[in-house]
């Protein structure tokens, strides 16, 4: 930090200077670790009040319902890494999770083979999610067209589109194999546990290990810089909605998948801002060229925790939300101050 | 529309054409509205019928005032995603305290939405967090608010005063709330046009950090914005529980979207700077058209499109609007 970053919130001065710069050390200490100060304290909230806490069972309860918000939320990462938005990742989740019991309830095409069938539940949805988010990108790349809006046209027409496969009716399946991914447990965890896991690991990696990863912060810290250096700005950014799509359509066919049904109208609502909500809380700006994507997982676990501490404290669900409201602010400015110093 | 440099028209010919893309995209929108309005004219029985303009006009008057407030949040450069949670909290607050009389429920659903804009505008100027992030969490906020309130179900109104007249009454031929529009987007007209603090909003939208060393109030124009947006909010909250004789706790949700997507095919870039409170009436109308034209379509036996089909022609409708709006304006945004 040079000094003229901090001439004008301080009078200059030594003494002065060094007591704003206890402040400020502190300010930048809360804005890096407060998420996880929170967190570590609402675990130990949670072990000495709340009963029952420290259990297997709780704890797999509670990754499994904050490992789809997760999946969704490295996606959203990632676009925001580049300085966009998608707001259509709950309509995408619709659409992949909609289709996946079409395909292997045979309502579309009969299917010869039981296990083609399941095989193809799982991979047509995804190439369908693909599909939604390479339009995301298509538009946004091809058109010049703000993320938020551009992606704010499947947000209304996607949950649409599901209905229409559905005829907005309730579909009810039980298909073992292809509810494996949720329900299913591998040595005792869940599997969409393990696929959070992977996403987690690979979004990880991803960002920290490859050209791409480079080239995804480049692009969201100054496009233009990026083109000049020979980045293919727009071939980045399509391939990082196709990523948010897939992300999202695997989350569609989970919920799908632990439901034992899919109702288009409800599967993935209010996902966007929760995947958002994640993001910032996790301490990655708004703004685009920062990836930190264990702090987004961060930021969903914290989101979900104040959930499950209100709840199992008797304050109602209603309540938890003007929480959670104040969560987010709170960490945000947190970060942003610290971000100033 | 408005733009911050004021370009006078040189001659009478000037006056009527397009000054550049962006009002020709917005001249676009007027034709549309016009386009569409023909049609249904021309096909469907009873479609410019008085009973069929009223309602649609009243259905669609909460829409068009959170999509007032949203253009001027947009014009700004910011993003109110709370103003559909701000409704629904407003209705519930309506309708509780419409037990004291019609006033006291109007007074009450009109301070919830500007309680709601308030709070953003604290949020956003004081503690200097990004509106989509501060309306987010204040959307949180209001729909847990309006669910703690409301107890997780709808709240009648009181019955035994006027208050429910919002929603039903007609003054000299029109719905209230159909009057309730008009003057709120002649205000808009006038603030936006003809204020000095039309000028401030655009020149905010143009560049915060320029309008600042302008010797702008920026700050307060900013909490002003919000606050109005929240009213508008708080305005379509109190229509709401009139006319559906009930406050919403869950209602609303969608409706920043909607509001978004009006002011955007009325022609307002996200980026803020400039903006047309008319062009933002077509858009919502129009928006609200398309639903009416379906209806109407299903009537007619042809064809049979259900109510899922409603959101996908609306978003292919938003679709080829921003499409020609990004064609258009291209030439002109890419060589600043």
């Amino acid at each position: 930090m040079s000094a003229l970053d901090t001439a004008p919130s301080s009078t200059n001065g030594g003494p002065v200077e060094r007591r704003l710069n206890a402040r400020q050390a502190t300010l930048r200490f809360l804005g890096r670790y407060g998420t996880l100060l929170v967190f570590a304290s609402l675990l130990l909230f949670n072990v000495v009040f709340t009963p029952n806490f420290v259990a297997w069972n709780t704890l797999t309860l509670n990754l499994t319902q904050v490992a789809t918000v997760v999946i969704v939320a490295m996606g959203m990462t990632l676009v925001i890494a580049t300085g966009g938005i998608d707001l259509s990742v709950g309509s995408v989740m619709a659409i992949a999770g909609a289709l996946a019991p079409l395909i292997f309830l045979d309502r579309i095409v009969p299917i010869p083979s039981h296990t083609l069938g399941v095989a193809l539940a799982l991979t047509l949805p995804l190439l369908a999610a693909a599909l939604c988010g390479w339009f995301n990108g298509f538009l946004i790349t091809r058109y010049r067209i703000q993320p938020i809006v551009a992606t704010l046209v499947l947000f209304i027409a996607g949950r649409g589109i599901a209905q229409t496969f559905t005829n907005s009716e309730l579909q009810t399946f039980n298909e073992p194999s292809f509810q494996f991914i949720g329900k299913g447990f591998v040595w005792g965890v869940p599997v969409q546990v393990i696929l959070m896991a992977l996403v987690v690991l690979a979004t990880h990696y991803l960002v920290r290990r490859t050209a791409l990863g480079r080239q995804i912060l480049a692009v969201g810290g100054n496009e233009k810089a990026a083109r000049l250096s020979g980045i293919d700005a727009a071939g980045v950014k399509r391939l990082i909605y196709v990523i948010s799509g897939v992300l999202a359509g695997i989350a569609g066919m989970v919920v799908v998948a632990i439901n034992n049904a899919s109702d288009a109208a409800r599967v993935g609502t209010l996902m966007e801002l929760d995947a958002i909500a994640a993001v910032a809380v996790g301490g990655t700006l708004l703004s685009g060229g920062r990836a930190n994507v264990l702090g987004t997982v961060l930021g969903a676990f914290v989101l979900q925790l104040v959930r499950t501490t209100l709840l199992a404290n008797g304050v109602p669900d209603a309540a938890a939300l003007v929480v959670k409201a104040a969560l987010i602010i709170a960490a945000v400015w947190l970060q942003s101050r610290a971000e100033r110093i | 529309m408005a733009h911050i440099l004021p370009s006078a028209p040189s001659s009478l010919l000037g006056r009527f054409m397009p000054r550049s893309n962006l009002a020709l995209a917005r001249l676009g929108v007027v034709l549309a509205l016009l386009a569409l309005i023909l049609f249904g004219a021309l096909r469907y029985d009873g479609f410019v019928g008085l009973f069929n303009i009223l309602s649609f006009l009243k259905f669609n008057s909460m829409f068009a005032l959170v999509a007032l407030g949203m253009a001027f949040v947009i014009m700004t450069g910011g993003i109110d995603l709370s103003v559909g949670a701000a409704a629904a909290l407003a209705s519930v607050a309506a309708a509780i305290c419409s037990t004291y009389g019609s006033a006291a429920g109007i007074l009450g659903g009109l301070s919830a939405g500007l309680a709601v804009g308030l709070i953003n505008g604290v949020v956003i100027t004081g503690l200097r967090i990004q509106p989509f992030i501060a309306t987010l969490a204040t959307m949180l906020a209001a729909n847990g608010s309006a669910l703690l309130l409301a107890g997780n179900q709808s709240v009648s109104i009181a019955t035994d005063n006027n208050f429910m007249a919002i929603g039903l009454n007609n003054f000299l031929g029109l719905p209230i709330p159909v009057w309730i529009v008009v003057f709120a987007y002649f205000g808009g007209w006038l603030t936006l046009e003809r204020l000095p603090v039309g000028r401030r909003i655009l020149a905010i939208g143009d560049g915060e950090a320029t309008a600042k060393l302008m010797g702008l109030h920026v700050e307060r124009t900013l909490l002003g914005v919000y606050l109005f947006s929240g009213l508008m909010a708080g305005t379509a909250g109190v229509i709401l529980a009139s006319s559906s004789f009930a406050g919403q706790p869950t209602e609303g949700i969608g409706w920043e979207l909607i509001a978004i997507a009006s002011v955007v095919v009325g022609g307002t870039l996200l980026t803020g700077g400039v903006g047309s409170v008319g062009a933002t009436l077509a858009g919502a109308l129009l928006l609200g058209l398309v639903f009416t034209v379906i209806n109407f379509e299903n009537g007619k036996g042809w064809i049979s499109l259900s109510s899922s089909w409603q959101p996908v022609i609306r978003g292919l409708f938003l679709l080829a609007v921003v499409v020609l709006q990004a064609k258009l304006a291209g030439t002109r945004r890419n060589s600043p």
